[in-house]
């Protein structure tokens, strides 16, 4: 079976002073080969827990992670991560970042500057490959770490709050290349986010996590994807039951917020 | 003291000074001059090179004029040299009083030769005038009842100078000097010292200067002055290589397992806090005053010191960047090379910035404590000579090359690791 599915993952970890932590419970999800998936939850709800399993950066306590019928048991170049900021290494220029997963499949030089070059051109940075990446924008480098990632053919791309340390309007434009380059590559694509807004406008599946334990409470099943792809983002905001799904999941989250607040006074 | 007033002086003049002639040149309108707050703002305040090309000259004019230099005209008062005279009253045996001229040459033993004896007349009465010559910034006793006719005598002594009273233990000025009798009632005359320093305590920059064309020339001890500075270059070099070639690996392995960890904590955290300087009478019971003690004690100055810096690289490299390397496909082997080892270079540099400056500081040490060569020894040396002109040499060019080190570190800093800071 092709795609990615996480059977019954539940994550628990012994604290220092003898008490433990369940992150997750019996999160179970499958998703099919090209799917985009956005996660949304309260903060300490286990998403980014989730997502490190799914990476192989965490094991699991309980259950398993299974990809094209392999067990997941830790990182892999299958599996591409794009993380908030900071993961480019500075002390590479542009190419040395983007050729980065095809060198250490050790691929030829030639092939390596011409894929490079296309990526480059596909995430708008074309002509920049000689540049260090410390002078370009925030935007420029999330635009570098996309191609770094899709440089290297992965099945399944993860995504940290990606776009989390952008202005708005970089961030808007970010999220339409986000939606491109997922009908293009056909990429399998789970994307953590803070922003209710991002998770229905690039989910063609939303997940809402619960917190403690983390847990899948909702699951909404959008659209507004798959029209992103060929109209401006702008107009999808504006298409039936935008704003309608949006407040009714940012209401959820609100409760759930004010949930974790009034524990915490209780405590 | 005097000095320090003189530099105070110097420092508010000049303020005002400046101040007043860039009143008369246009100001520019850049984004810092439009501040309105610029108190409290440190990005407002930059340094006033005007400011700076004073003070270097302020200090070197200073020197220059309390030690009579021929660099600039202008001096503070200079000790008296040439003639001085007084007169003194003496009472023999039997009551009589008499008076008699002194007259002393003072003479600067560092320009001219010893004067001639004066010739003088003996005058009249039973004390007679008396002649005597007395280096600059010395005092002489003048024994004025030698010549007198019963000097010798019991009730012999010396009651007034310039007609004014001493008795012993007392002191009188005359003109450019101090007189002051002692308990025996013997004369000692101080010639006005002037504010100047004596060489031997300060001697003048050309005075140093010079020493530098010679001992650039000459060479010291056996040894040519580039020599000297050189072997301490090397000694700093190689120490310091040594200490970096064992403590960067040893570093990063305390940065990636917690067996060295744990092992080389306490070796580390209790060695880093002894001063390398404390560690010289050891390393010289062990391995002697030769080189090889040298090495050794720079060796462990910088151990430590890029042992920390390398361990601080590793622990310092954002998680995201060792993940993002995984999930691209790369091997540990790879990681370390092409993730960890130029993650952690911009803190290796720091580490070695510090540690040069502390190894040259400790190898010029080492070399006061004992050496045949060396900029230390060099200096040493020429302190137990009360050689102070190629003690200053040494210590400017020891500073010098230090800062020169440095200088260097910033720069190969900068282009091997332009995305420090950023």
């Amino acid at each position: 079976m092709k795609g990615l599915s996480i059977n019954n993952i539940s994550m628990r970890f012994d604290l220092k002073n003898g008490s433990s932590v369940q992150a997750l419970k019996d999160v179970s999800l499958d998703i099919d080969e090209g799917q985009i998936i956005t996660v949304l939850g309260p903060s300490g709800c286990g998403k980014t827990t989730l997502l490190n399993i799914v990476a192989g950066f965490l094991a699991p306590t309980e259950g398993k992670v299974i990809l094209n019928e392999h067990i997941v048991q830790g990182p892999g170049a299958e599996r591409g991560m794009v993380f908030q900021q900071g993961a480019l290494f500075e002390w590479m220029n542009v190419r040395s970042n983007v050729a980065f997963g095809p060198r250490m499949k050790g691929m030829s030089k030639a092939e390596q500057d011409e894929k490079v070059k296309h990526l480059l051109e596909i995430v708008g940075l074309a002509d920049f490959e000689d540049k260090a990446v410390y002078e370009l924008s925030g935007g420029m480098q999330q635009r570098v770490a996309l191609a770094r990632c899709l440089a290297n053919d992965p099945d399944v791309i993860l995504m940290d709050e990606p776009l989390g340390a952008l202005d708005a309007l970089t961030r808007e434009k970010m999220q339409g290349l986000v939606l491109k380059l997922w009908k293009e590559t056909g990429k399998t694509i789970i994307l953590i986010t803070h922003s209710v807004e991002e998770a229905v406008l690039l989910g063609e599946r939303l997940l809402v996590l619960a917190p403690r334990p983390g847990r899948i409470h909702k699951e909404y099943k959008l659209p507004f994807a798959e029209m992103g792809v060929n109209v401006d983002l702008r107009e999808v905001k504006k298409a039936d039951g935008y704003t309608e799904t949006r407040d009714e999941i940012l209401s959820i989250i609100w409760e759930m917020e004010e949930e974790i607040m009034g524990r915490a006074e209780e405590n | 003291m005097a000095i320090l007033i003189f530099y105070i002086i110097i420092f508010i003049a000049a303020f005002y000074l400046v101040k007043i002639a860039s009143s008369f040149t246009k100001s520019q309108d850049d984004f810092t001059s439009l501040k309105t707050v610029t108190f409290g703002d440190e990005s407002a305040v930059s340094p006033n090179r005007a400011a700076s090309f004073i003070s270097v000259i302020a200090v070197f004019a200073i020197w220059a004029a309390f030690t009579g230099s021929k660099l600039i005209p202008i001096h503070v008062p200079g000790p008296f040299i040439g003639e001085l005279s007084f007169s003194y009253t003496a009472m023999n045996a039997s009551g009589q009083t008499d008076d008699a001229d002194v007259t002393i040459t003072v003479y600067d033993v560092q320009t001219g030769d010893i004067p001639d004896k004066l010739d003088i007349e003996p005058g009249t009465g039973f004390a007679l005038n008396d002649t005597d010559q007395i280096i600059t910034y010395r005092s002489g006793l003048i024994k004025v009842q030698k010549n007198d006719v019963g000097g010798k005598d019991k009730g012999y002594k010396v009651i007034a100078v310039n007609g004014q009273e001493i008795l012993p233990e007392q002191e009188i000025f005359v003109d450019n000097a101090r007189i002051y009798m002692t308990r025996k009632g013997t004369l000692s005359v101080t010639p006005e010292k002037g504010w100047q320093m004596q060489p031997v305590w300060l001697p003048a920059p050309e005075t140093v200067w010079s020493r530098l064309v010679k001992v650039g020339s000459e060479g010291y001890k056996n040894f040519t002055l580039l020599e000297h500075l050189g072997w301490s270059l090397i000694r700093v070099v190689v120490g310091f290589l040594a200490g970096a070639i064992i403590g960067i690996p040893l570093g990063y392995a305390m940065g990636l397992s917690g067996w060295f960890r744990g092992w080389f904590d306490p070796i580390v955290e209790f060695m880093r806090p002894v001063p390398p300087l404390a560690l010289i009478p050891l390393v010289i019971i062990w391995f002697g005053i030769g080189e090889q003690g040298k090495i050794i004690l720079l060796f462990l100055a910088s151990l430590w010191i890029m042992t920390i810096s390398a361990r601080a690289g590793v622990s310092g490299v954002n998680i995201a960047k060792i993940h993002a390397a995984y999930s691209l496909g790369a091997s540990k082997w790879q990681i370390m090379r092409l993730v960890i080892v130029p993650n952690s270079l911009p803190e290796i540099f720091t580490g070695a910035r510090v540690s040069m400056g502390v190894c040259w500081g400790t190898v010029v040490a080492a070399e006061l404590v004992a050496a045949q060569k060396g900029a230390g020894m060099m200096i040493i040396n020429a302190s137990k000579f009360q050689m102070t002109d190629l003690v200053i040499m040494g210590i400017v060019l020891i500073g010098v090359i230090g800062y020169a080190i440095d200088i260097l570190m910033r720069i190969s800093e900068n282009y091997l690791v332009p995305w420090k800071g950023k």
